[in-house]
């Protein structure tokens, strides 16, 4: 007994709280990504305030196909229409696009998900397995077909069409993240204090899923970006004259060679680089913000 | 007054290997005030029969006879929206793991006072305040800072001290401890336990405490019910228990737990072999291929549980006092 004794005590001190959440820093680059992605919104947003000519406008006292210069910063295309303008206010496009369409597909995708994966039982098996089925067949197919038909096109219809298509894949995410906290002890004893269904689900899950959510969510704006570029390019996107990126990138690539006599690789290189620097930021912000929530996994 | 009856509780899942029989035909019956102690070891089917209890097995899973009566009122097989209006603010239940048994991302101080805004409707300010004053009677020093403190800043003993709080922010009348303190050190342990027991006294709580330790429930309950293999193979008020153990596994359970009196680097001792496949249930006594006073009998068949003695019942051919020659007891 007596040479236990002295063992207990110097355990028996009360146990140390410690504060011991690491501090972890975003870094100076993902604000700078974030500055980037900040400055295009506001642009796109303000367009109409800002000194510049309208992007339709076909200015014929301006060059044409010229490169960057004064009054036209970054040059004009093959119709003397300023590249700056269109370059801004086709921001818009893609930023509507990707933006709606990534919040309509995770309405659509996440909150089933939620639902599905808490419940479980026939409801779910059926919507994972439509979820398979969907995922099997590839998106821009069944979106390039859906376009090419329902004429005319317009931003929110293609918004719509995106949204939709892009459900399935986010169903499948918001499913498994919602299926790991679902079985949790924290959420049977929240059901053991009496809380509803629907109260675990959105007042108890709800916040564990919002690091996914929010890094998932801009990867999927990213992608939805692209798509919608893709579609540009094969000329099923936003009706021209009206800018996008991805209709700018058309019409680029069409005077990259000079086949018809003229050649202005300026009107590829801008919107290349604009639609780059932006999924870059916001794939590097997803990215930053993913491992920046990653702090439930501290333990003692 | 009687609180809660169990009788002829059954549990069993399907797998895909066959049906397994987790709890088999457990009977009790715990009066108000009263703590009845659940002893057995892992995969004994203590755990599942505390969740059968509160209702929180998946229905699709598990099938559930039998009779679980809370107050009189028939409450096993019942819908979800019947025992919301007992969970909480009638039965609240303890979580093995502190680790996991709070919302990593939630604050301290909201998880307590949330039961108590949706229960109690309780206006935000004074649901702080109670949510403080229960910080404060589970011994939490500083109540005001750990209120906006996350899980995660906490250690494991104050975890589990938060989780009291918010099993008992609605004052309920029955509180199932699922090995309240398995997760913690030795020393923390005995705190929380005589917390739960000081807690219990105040409000004359009725407590069902899950453990696998004979040792926690030795002074702190009225009743024990021994567990092995799903089956109730010994139970006895307390003190009757430890006086006179019929079981051979109750009694090995007792051996193999530490002795602060033995000489230091004694020898742990432990029950040799594992528990029976409960899928395949052997036919005689569950306990048969591990017990020292095996007999033929006990292979072929399995014991009832018997009241030998008032109060004390047991599920054995041999009990200890009549047992034969042990076989294999001299080694040890």
């Amino acid at each position: 007994m007596s040479n236990v004794a002295p063992a207990l005590a110097v355990a028996a001190t009360p146990p140390v709280v410690e504060d011991n959440v690491v501090k972890k820093k975003l870094g100076l680059f993902f604000w700078i990504c974030v500055g980037w992605i900040a400055l295009i919104v506001v642009l796109a947003i303000i367009a109409n305030l800002l000194p510049l000519p309208n992007p339709t406008f076909q200015n014929y006292n301006a060059p044409q196909n010229a490169g960057p210069a004064w009054g036209h910063i970054l040059g004009t295309d093959d119709l003397n229409r300023d590249i700056f303008s269109r370059l801004i206010y086709g921001s818009r496009v893609s930023l509507i696009i990707g933006f709606l369409g990534g919040a309509i597909g995770m309405i659509l995708g996440g909150v089933p998900a939620m639902f599905s994966a808490y419940r479980r039982g026939r409801v779910d098996t059926f919507l994972n397995t439509t979820s398979y089925v969907l995922l099997a067949f590839p998106a821009i197919v069944a979106v390039i077909g859906i376009v090419s038909f329902w004429t005319p096109r317009n931003i929110w219809k293609i918004t719509l069409i995106i949204g939709i298509f892009g459900a399935p894949l986010i169903f499948r995410v918001i499913r498994a993240s919602t299926l790991s906290y679902a079985t949790r002890d924290f959420v049977t004893a929240a059901k053991a204090l009496g809380a509803s269904d629907t109260r675990i689900l959105f007042k108890e899950i709800f916040p564990n899923l919002v690091p996914t959510i929010v890094s998932f969510g801009l990867i999927a704006v990213a992608t939805i970006i692209v798509l919608e570029g893709s579609l540009a390019f094969l000329g099923l996107s936003v009706q021209p004259p009206t800018p996008s990126w991805g209709n700018m990138l058309y019409e680029g690539s069409q005077l990259l060679q000079g086949s018809s006599g003229q050649t202005n690789p300026w009107l590829v290189y801008f919107p290349a680089a604009a639609m780059f620097s932006l999924l870059f930021c916001l794939n590097m912000v997803a990215d930053k913000l993913r491992s920046y929530f990653d702090v439930t996994e501290v333990k003692l | 007054m009687t609180l809660l009856e169990v009788e002829d509780l059954n549990v069993s899942f399907a797998t895909p290997r066959g049906t397994l029989q987790a709890v088999q035909g457990v009977s009790f019956e715990l009066e108000q005030g009263k703590t009845l102690g659940i002893v057995g070891e892992s995969g004994s089917g203590k755990t599942v029969l505390s969740r059968a209890i509160m209702g929180l097995l998946s229905r699709h899973s598990a099938t559930q006879t039998g009779s679980v009566r809370y107050n009189g009122v028939e409450i096993l097989n019942a819908p979800n929206k019947q025992l919301r209006t007992l969970w909480g603010t009638q039965i609240a239940m303890v979580f093995q793991d502190p680790m996991t048994s709070l919302n990593p991302v939630l604050r301290v101080g909201h998880q307590i006072s949330e039961s108590l805004k949706i229960h109690l409707k309780l206006g935000k300010a004074e649901a702080k305040e109670t949510a403080l004053s229960l910080l404060m009677q589970v011994g939490i020093p500083s109540p005001v800072e750990r209120y906006d403190a996350y899980p995660g800043q906490l250690s494991g003993g104050m975890r589990q001290r938060v989780v009291i709080a918010i099993a008992l922010a609605c004052a309920p009348r029955l509180l199932m401890a699922d090995e309240p303190t398995t997760g913690l050190d030795v020393t923390v342990q005995a705190q929380i336990l005589d917390l739960l027991s000081s807690l219990q006294r105040d409000r004359q709580m009725a407590m069902v405490l899950v453990t696998h330790d004979l040792g926690v429930v030795a002074t702190r309950t009225d009743e024990i019910i021994v567990m092995y293999a799903g089956n109730v193979v010994e139970r006895a008020p307390t003190r009757d228990l430890f006086k006179r153990m019929a079981m051979p596994y109750t009694e090995a359970l007792l051996r193999s737990t530490p002795r602060i009196a033995n000489p230091s680097h004694t020898r742990l001792i432990s029950i040799e072999g594992r528990p029976p496949d409960l899928l395949n249930p052997p036919a005689g006594c569950p306990f048969a291929p591990r017990c020292p006073y095996v007999q033929e009998k006990c292979q072929r068949e399995k014991p009832p549980l018997v009241e030998a003695n008032p109060g004390h019942s047991y599920a054995c051919w041999f009990p200890l006092d009549t047992a034969a020659v042990p076989q294999g007891a001299a080694s040890s």
